[in-house]
């Protein structure tokens, strides 16, 4: 088994379709997922993410398409593979009676090989609550419990659906830590996603999603390349005033312009001739700024470029 | 070769056999403490499963308790002629209650219930009885009023006759009442817990991340089982221990049958549950159905009083009834000292709806 003729995948699906009566969730998606990789797939509400790492898991039937886990297919191997799986669902309620503790023992005693229960609470720095009921955890605690319920098992592969979703920045981070910590394992990871700057500091790869299907595939520096900026500015002008894109898209560097609600956005190579040319473009036409800014390019600039919609419009 | 081979955890085809692990870290043992931890955590629960069968029983006994026989209020008419007689024929009668009453309020008395038997005279040292037929009490006083009257005018018995009275426990209302709400709780108890314990944890999608894992299903359903088996301890320790050591209800027949019917009650019961918790994915939805499940039986299975009651057309559908079969059953044994033999075919109608609701649940079973 030479990596290079095949390379092993711990995660491999093709041609996946699910439908929900007349919405295609998802629809004709590919995926390969190395070992020891963090996957991203990243996509607004809606675009059949859940969905697909649903099938992934074993946990709905797809309509068409093959997934192969860890080598193995969960028609023949679903107890086999159980044990070397580990899932937070998006929206799991664990039991508010029992205590941290009460609920990892619960879930370590479903495997055959797990990990111990003090250990696990260690990794999700749960220690101070061990005792508490579920029902007196934060969001963010109930979130890395949940994740810790995860990694009880000892999972070869871990799949987290939009792990930080509704979270506090303090608690997100705390998240990626722990994720972090898994991947320095060499363990594989797929993730879904709708912040880009989760999938951009996390993933190694990031298959970009929309309407069932992958638009882009790569790592986050390639998708951010494949823009062609290396700056994105954005601006606004007093007074309710428009320019058109045509203008824009001739000023000097500027490889892209769209508007949206007022705010234009280019994407530029060198935006220190961009901007200086964009200010005297204004000018001469006679338009104030109201705001402007400049920021490097980021997976939400490349959805943008792609579907011509934000990430959080959905 | 696809394996991932260099994952850094064991590989599945070569996994060294499972270290020994303590019995409380088998799943099943875990499951089943679930179960106690989150019932014992929820003070409602516990209220409605053991406060509320003895606080019940301890108002009915009140209620129902035994008075030195009841004497029944019968009115007679003043102011016709004969009234006094009538009068001094029946005061002082054992078992009567005399008022006297002129017509209007006596007839406001016999409508309202407040006096059973309406004693009207009408001359001649003749009488009349006014009085609902449909009430025992009404037709006892009448008689009881009649004879007194009778032997006023100088009836003489042709037939003597002498009494020896008794009261015995196991005829009371209450001795009738305790296995009844045995039969009862039994039932309430297993299909409220099963079937709030699974649509619950399915609605919090609870029951979508359990089978994530490798988990057994037919553990996680058994482990409600199980921990019903614990309360059942509970609950008879509960209600038979008040029935027998406070208000003296008897256990004729023998105790172990006692609680083998018990045990068979609850499974079936158990599968009653899961057959109602096995689609509904609110949790009231479920207790919709549970409502529609045990209402019926509340009613007709004899829990307040005897079935006997309801038309015989009826009966043998009643007598089909899982808490009709356990109510029966329990009352043979208890009240009147039956054994194995005479208690058969309630045993085989609870094994009829234990192997029929079972396979049923699990077949309708939703994991999600």
């Amino acid at each position: 088994m030479s990596p290079v003729a095949s390379p092993p995948r711990a995660l491999e699906v093709r041609g996946l379709v699910k439908r929900y009566g007349s919405v295609t969730a998802v629809d004709g998606l590919d995926l390969e997922i190395f070992p020891g990789e963090c996957f991203g797939l990243l996509g607004p509400n809606g675009a059949g993410k859940t969905t697909t790492i649903e099938i992934c898991e074993g946990l709905t039937p797809p309509d068409a398409g093959e997934v192969t886990v860890l080598g193995r297919r969960w028609d023949r191997e679903e107890r086999a593979l159980r044990e070397r799986l580990g899932i937070a669902l998006q929206e799991t309620q664990l039991s508010d009676k029992l205590s941290v503790e009460e609920t990892l023992e619960l879930f370590r005693s479903f495997y055959s090989e797990p990990r111990s229960v003090d250990e696990v609470i260690d990794l999700v720095s749960l220690g101070e609550k061990r005792t508490a009921r579920v029902v007196q955890l934060s969001g963010g605690q109930k979130q890395r419990l949940a994740v810790a319920c995860a990694l009880v098992g000892n999972p070869e592969l871990l799949f987290l659906d939009e792990p930080t979703t509704g979270l506090d920045p303090q608690s997100r981070r705390q998240l990626w830590e722990m994720i972090e910590q898994f991947k320095a394992t060499g363990r594989t990871v797929l993730l879904t996603t709708h912040y880009m700057d989760e999938a951009e500091r996390l993933a190694d790869r990031v298959a970009i999603v929309d309407h069932g299907k992958v638009i882009a595939l790569g790592t986050p520096q390639q998708l951010i390349a494949s823009l062609g900026a290396e700056h994105v500015v954005a601006f606004s002008l007093a007074h309710d005033a428009s320019v058109s894109l045509e203008t824009l898209r001739a000023v000097e560097g500027v490889r892209s312009a769209r508007v949206d609600a007022g705010t234009y956005e280019l994407a530029v190579t060198a935006v220190h001739h961009a901007l200086p040319a964009l200010l005297g473009t204004l000018e001469r036409s006679g338009l104030a700024l109201a705001a402007l800014s400049t920021h490097s390019p980021t997976l939400e600039d490349v959805f943008v470029s792609l579907t011509g919609r934000a990430l959080r419009e959905g | 070769m696809t394996d991932v081979t260099h994952a850094p955890s064991r590989g599945m085809a070569a996994s060294p056999p499972p270290a020994p692990r303590g019995w409380r870290d088998r799943s099943i043992v875990q499951l089943t403490l679930v179960r106690l931890r989150e019932f014992f955590r929820e003070p409602e629960a516990v209220f409605w499963t053991f406060g509320f069968p003895i606080v019940l029983a301890g108002g009915l006994a009140v209620a129902f308790r035994n008075k030195p026989a009841e004497a029944v209020p019968i009115g007679v008419v003043t102011g016709v002629a004969g009234s006094d007689r009538a009068v001094n024929s029946l005061k002082g009668t054992a078992g009567l209650v005399v008022d006297v009453l002129s017509l209007d309020s006596a007839e406001r008395a016999l409508r309202t219930g407040a006096i059973a038997v309406l004693v009207v005279p009408k001359g001649d040292g003749a009488v009349e009885y006014r009085f609902d037929k449909e009430r025992a009490e009404a037709r006892t006083a009448r008689l009881i009023a009649d004879q007194a009257l009778q032997h006023g005018a100088g009836t003489v018995d042709a037939v003597k006759s002498t009494e020896l009275t008794l009261t015995e426990p196991g005829s009371r209302y209450i001795d009738f009442f305790i296995p009844g709400l045995l039969g009862m709780n039994l039932m309430g108890s297993s299909v409220w817990s099963i079937a709030f314990g699974v649509v619950n944890a399915r609605s919090k999608k609870l029951l979508k991340r359990l089978t994530a894992t490798p988990m057994s299903r037919a553990e996680y359903l058994l482990s409600f089982v199980l921990a019903r088996l614990m309360f059942l301890a509970f609950e008879m320790a509960a209600i038979l221990g008040l029935g027998v050591f406070v208000l003296g209800v008897p256990i004729r027949g023998s105790f172990a049958l006692v609680v083998g019917i018990a045990l068979l009650a609850s499974f079936a019961f158990s599968g009653i549950g899961l057959l109602v918790a096995s689609r509904a994915k609110t949790v009231e939805a479920a207790s919709g159905l549970a409502n529609l499940v045990l209402f019926p039986m509340w009613i007709f299975s004899g829990v307040f009083f005897a079935s006997t009651r309801f038309p015989d057309v009826i009966r043998p559908v009643i007598k089909a009834l899982p808490l009709t079969a356990t109510n029966d059953a329990l009352r043979a044994v208890m009240l009147q000292g039956a054994g194995l033999g005479a208690v058969w075919s309630q045993l085989a109608i609870l094994t009829v709806w234990l192997v029929v609701a079972f396979p049923l649940a699990l077949r309708l079973f939703r994991w999600r």
